[in-house]
């Protein structure tokens, strides 16, 4: 028999609807995948029990041929969206043994459409992050190593970093994730996954731990574009709960994936290339280009003048946002508690107890820059450059029909790589900040190994609610890079 | 920003050692939004429930969950507006406003900071003894409340109700235009007003459904303004009287003896009469304003303006133009009838066209005097009321077919208001009907001056006395001989 594990979703779905092979037993071949993977730290919580449960469930569908579109599938869960009955920790100690009573819109979507869930997802802690090292669960390691670097372990990028691990060490057939400022796409870059950040109001925010609303998208990490496609159909769609939600009707990303595209016109941004970045990387970019232009797309050069302010806007507005949005863990009616002396010493010890570094880092940062007397410099200022940059973009629109760059500019690095300044590690998030600060669609798909033997990924940009383009264009790419590397299975 | 022009009358002025003080009055009324559900969840906001019972996930504050503004109190909100004469803003926005609290589950309470709802207006009130004035309003914005925290239930643990955490509320904020404790009680309620007629809010102060908070500063008359003080939440119209009365004798006392005023919020202790220091301007939080990012702006159009405007309801002030014009009330009357809802609806009831057209002016001086006297000493609401507008309708109507005389009427409302029943039943059951039967007031008449026969013949001398004989009548008719007709009788058989 075939490796159950090895199929792609649209491949195992197709399956289990031929039924030559049954729920259950793609999904024991999971668990048995995961609990050989347990080293990687890809989960911070699993639910074999339930999912076998559930697989059992789906196949009394699949037998009847009824089922959704993703019945039978055993899938992972970010452990930031809240799972009803399932602990949600969102990889921080504050929130307890804290087990939500309600179902959060995507993966109740995703169960109604007949998903079998795994269990929860490591990430960084409250997703902020790029190498999911400030998980309170520890770090998730990267299927990926260099070669010839046996001992090396890598980060699997962040803050989606359990879901990358577990998709590209055939641990689910695929996983949510969320992007705050490349929180899916990056992990995908370092992962040699495909990761779609949808457009903004495109998946429901409710019920998934908020970071920074104005920024915070759900999407999925899949090991290819269609399988994203799958995914994204399932997860996205209107939501009233959400007063952000966008109630427009989905087209169908799958038959997206197959459009052609030849005579689009993608814009090369001129703003895109940094100091420092390994030539690879730009000589990986221009190869991109040609991949496109092979597929009969136009290359258009473009420019986004206000691109260098968007990493410092992004630091400004994010932790704005989460320092209020992260006021509600006080330890008064619900996860961890540490009582002081007075009501304001068992806030600080709570809260000193219950969140880690970078956390308290952002929530001091964003307390700072709302500060009376600092928000005009910080918050409005940066809120402005957000409208600017949105207007690169729509100016950019008027030339072009999506974007390509890289993803990252750097494959993954070691865990543990000491960080001295933590500006060089907000670095990870250049090129896919701009896309959460307007809001738009973007993919990244794995196009080549580096010199270390490394994926790396490039990424499409696309018009907001233009989905379907940055699909097209990204099952391009993907079959021109044909990029079918797979990591060493060195941890079973 | 604010200037104060008007100057207070001199009868308001308070006496100091040097010179006379003025007081500057502004208030931040707090109304909640008459609605069945929450500002951001559909949590029920019924008052006195369990605690804890009326809590959704997101007034809760569960990690995830957003808030969906409930359009019916953008609705209200805007009414409102209307009522206050106000410019309603078709953009308006929800912020933030950070801090830490255990009863404030968010840790954050949304609320309108830069872009309110409603902005400015302004409203005519007429104070008890007092000429008219204006007062305008600065803004009218929405916010949610935050939960209870209750103390004393335990020495050393405080416990949190968050049922009304999320409710609606409006914060009108006027500008310093009352000069007085008087008019500062009169502004409240004429809002108070509005809101019921409106439908906008029960105005139920003594729920803490409309509640003030007051800031106080003194001036010489006509001067600079003083630094002011805030004194919150003070839930009823005597203790906001009496709060203004202690802060600005306090806040004089202070400047005389070389002192100065720092500002300050305050609390009113409603048992001791004093108000005392909560938190200082040092000790402010800093709130941390930002746009929520989890709502969008509130953008309204034309047509949803006038739409509201279109199914406005009478506001006080006109009802009151309609009742002197229409009843022939006087000015004075009319107001007090239209100072609130439930008051002009008992009225009208009782006057109504389809009643047989009652006398408007002995219908308002019953209501006013017998019916709000009684209301008052069993501190009764007027909605709560043992006698309602038909049944005194009754009793208007027995007086007016000469059933029973106005005097007996009186004896007859305190036995309705007691519970005795109709004024019909009382009447009929206590023997109450006037005699009118002239042949029997006759005899009575002729009984009692056969009785006083010295008497009688000192009539013609002293015409004075005949009030001696009317009183003996009525005594013999146990008070339900026509007075008219025992007069008129009495004069003939005496020959005066």
């Amino acid at each position: 028999m075939t490796d159950l594990t090895a199929l792609t979703l649209e491949a195992a779905l197709a399956g289990l609807k031929a039924k030559n092979f049954s729920s259950v037993e793609i999904t024991k071949a999971h668990i048995d995948a995961c609990m050989e993977g347990a080293d990687l730290n890809a989960f911070i919580t699993t639910d074999f029990e339930n999912a076998l449960v559930a697989a059992k469930a789906s196949d009394a569908k699949l037998a009847k041929g009824e089922g959704g579109a993703l019945e039978g599938a055993p899938l992972g869960i970010k452990d930031l969206f809240c799972t009803e009955g399932v602990k949600t920790t969102a990889g921080s100690k504050i929130l307890g043994a804290f087990k939500p009573q309600y179902e959060c819109t995507v993966t109740a979507n995703m169960k109604q459409d007949g998903m079998v869930m795994l269990g929860k997802l490591n990430l960084d802690e409250f997703a902020m992050g790029s190498s999911n090292e400030t998980s309170a669960f520890g770090s998730v390691v990267n299927p990926w190593k260099p070669e010839g670097k046996n001992d090396e372990e890598l980060v699997p990028g962040g803050s989606s970093g359990g879901s990358a691990s577990a998709v590209a060490a055939n641990m689910c057939l695929g996983a949510t994730a969320t992007d705050t400022g490349g929180s899916i796409r990056q992990p995908a870059s370092f992962t040699g996954t495909v990761g779609i950040k949808p457009t903004y109001g495109r998946c429901s925010r409710w019920g998934i731990v908020a970071f920074a609303s104005s920024l915070d998208q759900a999407g999925p990490i899949t090991r290819t574009v269609k399988d994203s496609a799958i995914m994204l159909q399932s997860m996205a769609g209107y939501d009233p709960k959400d007063s952000t939600s966008i109630n427009k009707e989905l087209p169908d990303f799958s038959v997206a994936c197959d459009r052609s595209i030849k005579g689009l016109r993608i814009g090369i941004p001129k703003e895109y290339t940094i100091d420092g970045m390994p030539g690879e990387i730009d000589d990986l970019w221009q190869q991109g280009i040609e991949w496109l232009k092979d597929a009969g797309a136009e290359i258009v050069p473009v420019s986004l003048p206000h691109t260098k302010y968007a990493l410092p806007a992004y630091y400004i507005v994010a932790p704005a946002e989460c320092s209020s949005n992260l006021a509600r863990y006080d330890g008064m009616r619900y996860g961890v508690r540490v009582d002081g002396e007075d009501l304001n010493d068992t806030y600080e010890m709570t809260r000193a107890a219950g969140f880690g570094k970078e956390v308290r880092r952002r929530i001091m940062i964003g307390t700072y820059v709302l500060s009376a007397g600092y928000y005009d410099a910080y918050y409005l200022q940066a809120q402005k450059v957000r409208s600017r940059i949105a207007e690169d973009f729509t100016n950019a629109w008027e030339t072009c029909d999506a974007l390509l760059t890289p993803t990252c500019p750097s494959a993954a690095f070691p865990i543990g790589r000491p960080v001295n300044d933590p500006v060089q590690m907000y670095l990870n998030d250049i090129f896919t900040v701009t896309a959460n600060l307007a809001g738009l669609p973007g993919i990244s798909v794995p196009a080549a190994l580096d010199k270390d033997g490394l994926p790396l990924g490039l990424q499409i940009i696309g018009r907001a609610l233009d989905e379907e383009t940055v699909f097209a264009a990204g099952a391009a790419l993907e079959k021109a890079a044909g990029f079918t590397a797979k990591p060493k299975k060195w941890w079973v | 920003m604010f200037t104060a022009k008007r100057v207070a009358a001199k009868k308001d002025w308070l006496s100091g050692r040097d010179h006379d003080w003025e007081i500057i009055l502004g208030l931040e009324v707090h109304a909640q939004v008459a609605s069945n559900a929450k500002l951001f969840s559909g949590a029920a906001t019924e008052f006195g429930a369990e605690p804890n019972t009326q809590v959704s996930l997101v007034d809760a504050a569960m990690p995830g969950m957003l808030p969906v503004v409930n359009a019916f109190c953008i609705e209200q909100a805007v009414r409102t507006g209307l009522g206050l004469n106000a410019q309603i803003n078709k953009f308006s926005r929800f912020d933030r406003k950070n801090y830490f609290y255990p009863d404030l589950p968010q840790g954050y309470q949304i609320s309108q900071f830069e872009f309110p709802i409603v902005g400015e207006g302004e409203i005519e009130i007429t104070p008890e003894s007092g000429e008219p004035c204006i007062v305008g309003i600065e803004r009218l914005h929405l916010e949610q409340d935050a939960g209870k925290s209750i103390h004393d239930l335990s020495p050393d643990e405080t416990y949190v109700d968050l049922n009304r955490s999320g409710v609606c509320l409006m914060e009108i904020v006027s500008k310093p235009d009352m000069r007085s404790p008087e008019e500062a009680s009169a502004y409240v309620e004429k809002l108070r007003g509005i809101v019921r007629a409106l439908g906008t809010c029960d105005g139920d102060m003594e729920k803490g459904n409309l509640r003030a908070d007051v800031n106080v500063s003194v001036r010489k008359p006509g001067g600079d303004l003083g630094t002011r003080c805030e004194i919150k939440n003070v839930n009823s119209m005597r203790f906001i009287r009496q709060a203004i009365n202690y802060e600005a004798r306090r806040q004089i006392d202070i400047l005389e003896a070389g002192g100065e005023i720092h500002q300050e919020t305050r609390l009113f202790d409603n048992k001791k009469g004093e108000t005392r220091s909560m938190r200082s301007k040092e000790d402010a939080h800093d709130y941390r304003y930002f746009p929520d990012p989890d709502l969008l702006p509130i953008k309204i159009t034309d047509k949803y303006i006038a739409d509201i405007k279109a199914d406005m309801p009478e506001l006080p002030d006109a009802r009151k133009a309609r009742f002197v014009e229409e009843y022939g009330i006087p000015d004075y009357d009319a107001g007090i009838l239209t100072a609130d809802k439930a008051k002009g609806d008992f009225y009208e009831r009782l006057v109504a066209k389809d009643t047989g057209g009652r006398d408007a002016k002995i219908a308002a001086n019953w209501i006013m005097g017998d019916l709000f006297g009684a209301l008052n000493n069993a501190s009764i609401d007027l909605e709560d009321s043992p006698v309602n507008s038909d049944a005194l309708g009754e009793l208007l109507d027995l007086i007016a077919n000469k059933t029973i005389s106005g005097k007996i009427a009186k004896d007859v409302f305190e036995k309705m208001f007691e519970g005795g029943g109709s004024a019909s039943e009382i009447v009929e059951r206590d023997g109450l009907k006037q005699v009118t039967d002239t042949g029997a007031i006759e005899k009575m008449v002729q009984d009692v001056i056969d009785a006083n026969a010295d008497q009688a013949a000192k009539v013609a001398d002293n015409p004075r006395l005949i009030g001696f004989f009317v009183g003996q009548v009525m005594k013999a008719s146990g008070g339900k001989a026509n007075p008219q007709a025992v007069n008129e009788i009495l004069r003939k058989k005496l020959g005066l």
